[in-house]
């Protein structure tokens, strides 16, 4: 299953804010189905990676306590443009995604 | 984490994914890092920043400064936002004291990126929230209360 993973880039000070927002559930593995009463299994998104021009600039660590869909956001400085700016994730389940866009 | 063997495997993780190209890179940067499972598995915000940060005192400071709503309707989403202007930050956690799992997420900031994190995180009840920065051989940190208002018709 993918999930879509978008990412935004904003000018603002001597950086850029870069904004990354993944399509996931983000399951705590502590909430029941309403029907069968079954515990839905844990599925959340671990560790989030943004590179500048393939360098890594920071990793993010997720969890449960992350909600559905998370918005995670960074500060960036030195990029230029025609940098390459890329998210990289990976879940518990061993799943992964990413997105990058180009500094304008 | 050590920040000097963070940026060593950044720089690896770099310059193989620039040979390599964008399939490699996330293989290569997802194994960098090891998830956390002990800080995950701490039932207590106390134990948690201890299994995070060791034995460096915690010292409440005004360099870490934390954006968020006062009360929030759903506590399924509750945006966070902290910035620290120290420009020695290594990393930013955000912790709620009263969730289930009380260590929440955090970032290892490298080479190229200042002290803002934003997140947008659960929160089963009204709880404080506290968020923490390392900074060369300090942890500091700030916290706020955040109320939650069960069924989202405020008040």
């Amino acid at each position: 299953m993918a999930f879509a993973t978008k990412m935004k880039l904003r000018k603002i000070g001597d950086g850029h804010d870069v904004l990354c927002l993944v399509k996931h559930p983000m399951e705590t593995g502590l909430r029941k189905d309403q029907k069968t009463g079954e515990v839905i299994p844990a599925h959340y998104i671990e560790i989030m990676t943004f590179t500048l021009n393939g360098n890594t600039v920071a990793e993010a660590i997720l969890g449960q306590g992350v909600s559905k869909d998370p918005l995670t956001g960074i500060h960036m400085v030195g990029a230029k443009a025609g940098d390459t700016v890329a998210v990289a994730w990976s879940d518990n389940k061993g799943e992964s995604g990413g997105a990058e866009t180009t500094v304008q | 984490m050590k920040r000097r063997v963070f940026l060593k495997k950044s720089l690896i993780g770099g310059a193989m994914a620039l040979t390599a190209g964008y399939g490699l890179l996330r293989s290569v940067v997802a194994t960098a890092l090891e998830w956390p499972k002990t800080v995950f598995d701490q039932e207590t915000e106390a134990d948690a920043v201890k299994a995070l940060f060791g034995d460096t005192p915690v010292v409440e400071s005004a360099d870490v400064v934390i954006k968020a709503p006062l009360q929030a309707e759903n506590g399924a989403v509750v945006p966070i936002k902290v910035t620290t202007e120290r420009a020695d930050a290594e990393s930013i956690a955000i912790m709620v004291e009263k969730n289930p799992v009380p260590y929440i997420t955090s970032v290892n900031l490298g080479q190229g990126s200042s002290g803002f994190y934003s997140a947008r995180i659960k929160m089963g009840e009204t709880s404080k929230v506290s968020c923490y920065v390392k900074a060369g051989n300090e942890v500091l940190m700030a916290a706020q209360e955040i109320k939650v208002t069960v069924g989202g018709c405020g008040g």
